[in-house]
């Protein structure tokens, strides 16, 4: 019998190919993603490995927070003397590099302008050229830069912008831009660029000065040959002070690359999703298209049974038949899948996302899960027709007439109880309290195929109702339309399998479009309430800092009737990491509205040193009441004591001040740099603010209505990004369809011999095939819209404490129709011609 | 019991043959209340060793019913049915199955071969689900008795109507099996590649003692019968020894004009 499945699949071979893309493109988006992530996970890897390989130990400053604007405690030269006279150390210098942060922001500017990539990093670094094998950068030309007015680029960014040794090339850090002459390109451990950032490498002595650094970031070391590096580490934990810290050259390395790791690990989940997406709407097309192939085979599997096949050889050939396309394929997707993860790599550079590359990596789990996922979801989706096809019995070898599946009597209650099941888990994933991330998230994901499924056991039972509201226009256009209506009533489970392809594709665009929405009125809404200004000034970037030189520039711009500047780190209190803004007590109440919890403007105005103006939540979660004193550690590992005067509650979605507010001259003794966050300028016009931030190549003035739809960007960028990914899914339901028109063409090839023969035209055939397929989306997309809307409802009421509100997308919405009508006219093309190709008389001949 | 025949007196044995198939009170209701329809009333009936026996009657009389009955491809609505001595009536799906590989051979009226297998591959499927390795010797020969010895590998899409039906022939007798049924099997062919299958089927009686059952409407397929049973109404209505077309055409007319 595996003979009879094998030939039986290769006797169909463009219907095969068919149902096996179904799997293609889900195992393609798995496989692609492990092997992007692999790869890029593999490339920083060896990036921070090389930084540090010839290194044994690592001394720097603690790191309190994650991603501080003014960097971790540095260490001192003194520091670094003392360890040169260590004895069992044969080298050590010091570097000024901070990975982790905006501590070492250094924008290249060229021609008056800022050179930016979307928003990546731009990094200044401190190297000592006289210990190249601490170097984490390499030379391909040029030389290292000596001195105040030399500076090294990476090889990327001398690419992209045509720059060359000898060249001048301006730098703004913490003040501003000053220029420079490029002595020397260098890679970072031999790739050109770290992810799109851009490195500008100074010598220490001026890395210092223009990062406004008080010691250096690190001191690396090696010990003399002999001495172990567990050995070394402890004889330096015993030397250095208390603020600093002591790893193995790898161990600090392991420490730079976690934080990427945890990035990379969002990106890879991100990708699986939507490959776990195409996959669940392939378990439907292979479902229909399975089902449809066992019903054409009735009378086949009917004489086999009478052969003396038990019920079980029957069961195997059919389960064969589908482990047989699983495999083909998962193997195809699995090689699809490296050259999809070249695309997805491409894809995300467009939007901003370049990450280092390496060799491919091809790792043996990608082979495993690729190949065992797309099997697994191929057999479990072929079970039902398989099952299906056993309880066929041998007299249907003689008996004529296809055999219509009726609805089983227990579908309503099991689709009653899928949908039951998955309320149950979307409500508690969405709503349930005190649950952690990963256990909500696996809970809404299951309840969502839960729903899926049950929908779709139910979906038969609709279909009659929705091609009667949906297929009213066909009618209008005679009889053709009326027929095409009739017909996707009349097998109502094979219809609606077909349309729960596309029902999937069009709730989850519909729901992200809504959510979307609802997001950015909520952002929208919440900034406009904070602020009463003209103008913002920020950096290009909304994830970066000005220098704190420009608030003052601001300040000093003529013909504004006001101007105030906040500056931002992050600190940490009970173990937890919160933001922290300075604020000039004179000048920020006006421009920022303060929602008062308990206190009033008057208490901003008059805030004072030691004095701090919290969040509510921050009060309510730790236990706070006007009056309390709290204690914050900074990044630079200064403990602050503060008192609270006021609290405050600003919109929850995106609040533009920190947890906790204190006035400029509090910040400043507690951060050695006051990296500028914004600053909001009252009256005035954009021209002669920017004339005043002439030299500060980075900023940028934007009025408040352009500041709030900035803000809000990012969304675009993401939607944008999940529509081309959602748009997949959107291709193997296309796939479903053509398949299951093809194939029911192919099953009433006598009927339509018939119609033919009675008198319908090449023309109406078309119609009607046409209508059909058209009415079948339409079906799909009635049942997808308001699943997709509703899900957005309910997402939004759960998240409506921050202010997120549910609002129709109806522009969306209606492309989304477009877009669905559009798929049923697209799959009916081939199968609407070879219907009305049909020899008349052979087909009614036809068995 | 008694058979119910309403006309003749011919009597059913025609020798000391044992009965292989033996039909008791067999009937046959499909549907419910007003609208229930009875295919068979009361049928007995007993099919005899090495003997080819025609069932004949026109549409509706019930002689497919009861030949799908008899070959365990419908259960009845009351009444028992043994074949070679094993009641066929009570038996599960799986012994049915077991039945079906060594105790009952199927021709059909429309051949029912896998397409996607060759000629030699439909012929030995019924041992290949038993699991048994045919007899090469018995394989060839029954491949030269139907004449398609030099099509083997020829799958049924190359092959004629005539060809194919005797493929399913060969496939029929591979397991030897204790009752050849045969379903219209001319039905679909034309009077020469009929006289050929029919001419086989009689062959595999004559030489090797296959029991057959025939049903069929065509006077010239059941005059190759050793016996022919007449039915009407669901009711066995004559029941005579093998004549000629004529003979046959004359009793039918007899039958019908009832």
């Amino acid at each position: 019998m595996t003979t009879v499945a094998l030939r039986g699949l290769l006797g169909r071979k463009l219907r095969t190919i068919l149902t096996a893309l179904a799997i293609v493109l889900g195992v393609a988006l798995v496989s692609g993603s492990f092997v992007l992530t692999d790869t890029i996970s593999k490339a920083f890897d060896n990036i921070f490995a090389a930084s540090y390989d010839k290194t044994d130990a690592v001394v720097s400053g603690r790191k309190i927070v994650d991603y501080s604007s003014g960097g971790n405690a540095t260490v001192t030269p003194a520091l670094l003397k003392k360890i040169r006279s260590m004895p069992d150390v044969q080298a050590a210098a010091g570097q000024v590099l901070d990975l982790n942060g905006n501590s070492t922001q250094a924008k290249l500017v060229k021609d008056g302008k800022a050179i930016e990539s979307s928003g990546n990093p731009t990094f200044g670094f401190g190297v000592d050229p006289s210990y190249p094998r601490f170097n984490p950068l390499h030379l391909t030309q040029g030389r290292w830069a000596h001195g105040p007015h030399q500076v090294v680029v990476d090889a990327a960014v001398a690419d992209k912008e045509h720059l060359h040794v000898g060249d001048p090339i301006g730098v703004s850090a913490d003040g501003p831009t000053r220029t420079f002459r490029i002595t020397g390109i260098a890679t970072y451990g031999g790739v050109k660029t770290l992810g799109g950032a851009t490195i500008a490498a100074f010598d220490l002595p001026t890395a210092r000065a223009l990062l406004r650094k008080p010691g250096y970031d690190a001191i690396a070391v090696t010990a003399r040959p002999g001495v172990a590096q567990a050995q070394i580490v402890r004889e330096l934990r015993s030397t250095v002070p208390s603020n600093a810290q002591v790893k193995t050259g790898k161990a600090y390395a392991q420490e730079q690359a976690n934080g990427v790791e945890s990035f990379i690990s969002f990106i890879r989940w991100f990708l699986l999703a939507f490959g776990a997406i195409a996959l669940f709407v392939g378990a439907f097309v292979i479902f229909n298209t399975l089902s449809i192939t066992v019903a054409q085979r009735t009378r086949e599997f009917a004489t086999v049974r009478t052969l003396g096949a038990s019920r079980r050889q029957v069961l195997r050939t059919v389960l064969t038949e589908s482990v047989a396309l699983g495999i083909v394929s998962s193997v195809v997707g699995l090689f699809l899948g490296l050259g999809l993860a070249k695309g997805l790599a491409s894809l995300m550079d467009t939007f901003g996302l370049a990450l280092p590359q390496a060799g491919t990596v091809f790792a043996v789990r990608t082979v495993i899960v690729s190949l065992a996922i797309g099997i697994v979801i191929t057999l479990l989706a072929g079970l039902t027709p398989a099952l299906r096809a056993t309880r066929i019995p041998p007299i249907a070898a003689v008996r004529e007439g296809a055999v219509v599946s009726q609805p089983r009597r227990w579908t309503p209650y099991a689709g009653g109880a899928l949908a039951a099941l998955a309320a149950a888990l979307l409500g508690y994933g969405l709503l349930a309290g005190g649950v952690g991330t990963a256990v909500r998230i696996t809970a809404i994901a299951f309840g969502t195929v839960a729903l899926f499924v049950g929908v779709a056991v139910l979906s038969p039972r609709l279909v009659p109702l929705l091609a009667g509201l949906v297929g009213r226009p066909s009618a209008s256009f005679g009889v053709a339309g009326r027929l095409a209506r009739e017909n996707t009533v009349r097998n109502a489970g094979r219809t609606a399998a077909t349309a729960a392809a596309l029902m999937i594709g069009l709730a989850l665009v519909t729901f992200v479009a809504a959510f979307a929405q609802g997001l950015r009125t909520a952002d929208e809404n919440a900034v406009r309430r904070q602020l009463d200004t003209s103008y913002v000034v920020t950096s290009k970037s909304d994830w970066q800092n000005l220098p704190a030189a420009a608030g003052p520039a601001v300040s000093r711009t003529p013909d504004i009737r006001s101007a105030t500047s906040v500056v931002s780190d992050r600190a940490r209190f009970d173990g937890a990491n919160l933001d922290v803004s300075g604020v000039q007590p004179a000048t920020i109440v006006g421009p920022y509205r303060f929602k008062w919890s308990r206190g009033s403007d008057a208490d901003a105005r008059t805030l004072g040193r030691g004095e701090a103006i919290v969040r509510k939540s921050f009060a309510d979660g730790h236990h706070l009441a006007v009056g309390s004193s709290f204690r914050l550690l900074t990044a630079a590992g200064n403990s602050l004591p503060l008192r609270v005067k006021a609290i405050y509650e600003p919109a929850r979605f995106d609040p533009l001040l920190g947890s906790v507010v204190v006035a400029r001259s509090t910040f400043r003794s507690a951060y050695p740099r006051s990296p500028l966050a914004f600053a909001l300028v009252q009256g005035g016009s954009r021209a002669s603010i920017e004339r005043s931030l002439a030299g500060f190549p980075a900023a940028t003035v934007r009025t408040t209505d352009e500041f709030v739809s900035q803000r809000s960007s990012w969304l675009s960028s993401v939607l944008n990004l999940l529509y081309v990914l959602l748009a997949l899914s959107g291709i193997v339901s296309l796939l479903g369809m053509v398949n299951t028109l093809a194939l029911a063409v192919f099953e009433r090839t006598r009927e339509l011999g018939m119609l033919r023969a009675v008198g319908m035209t090449r023309r109406q055939t078309r119609r009607m095939v046409r209508h059909e397929s058209v009415i079948t989306a339409l079906i799909g997309a009635a049942l997808g819209i308001p699943l997709g809307l509703g899900f957005a409802a309910i997402v939004t009421r759960s998240l409506s404490k921050y202010g997120v509100g549910f609002s129709l997308p109806v522009g969306p919405l209606v492309a989304f129709v477009v877009v669905a009508i559009a798929c049923g006219l697209i799959a009916a093309i081939l199968p609407a011609r070879r219907a009305a190709r049909l020899n008349v008389l052979r087909a009614l001949q036809y068995e | 019991m008694q058979p119910a025949v309403a006309l003749a007196d011919e009597h059913v044995l025609l020798d000391r043959k044992p009965a292989v198939i033996e039909a008791r009170d067999v009937s046959r209701r499909y549907g419910e209340g007003d609208a229930a329809v009875d295919a068979l009333r009361a049928v007995s009936l007993e099919i005899q060793a090495e003997r080819l026996t025609a069932v004949v009657g026109p549409s509706g009389s019930g002689k497919s019913t009861l030949m799908h009955i008899l070959a365990g491809l419908d259960r009845p609505t009351s009444g028992t049915v043994s074949i070679a001595g094993t009641e066929i009536t009570t038996l599960g799906d799986d012994q049915l199955t077991k039945l079906r590989r060594t105790h009952i051979g199927f021709v059909f009226q429309f051949f029912n071969l896998l397409p996607m297998l060759s000629a030699e591959e439909n012929v030995v499927l019924p041992l290949s689900l038993a699991g048994k390795k045919p007899d090469r010797e018995w394989l060839d020969q029954l491949l030269e008795t139907v004449g398609l010895d030099g099509r083997r590998r020829h799958r049924p899409a190359q092959l004629s109507g005539g060809q194919q039906q005797r493929v399913a022939l060969a496939r029929a007798l591979v397991t030897r099996p204790t009752v050849l049924f045969a379903d219209e099997p001319t039905g679909n062919l034309d009077s020469a590649t009929s006289e050929e299958v029919l001419r086989l089927i009689r062959n595999s009686v004559d030489e090797l003692g296959q029991t057959t059952v025939m049903v069929t409407h065509d006077a010239r397929a059941a005059s190759s019968a050793d016996r022919v049973v007449f039915l009407a109404d669901g009711e066995i209505v004559r029941d005579m020894k093998g004549c000629s077309q004529a003979g046959i055409l004359a009793a039918m007319e007899g039958v019908n004009g009832r």
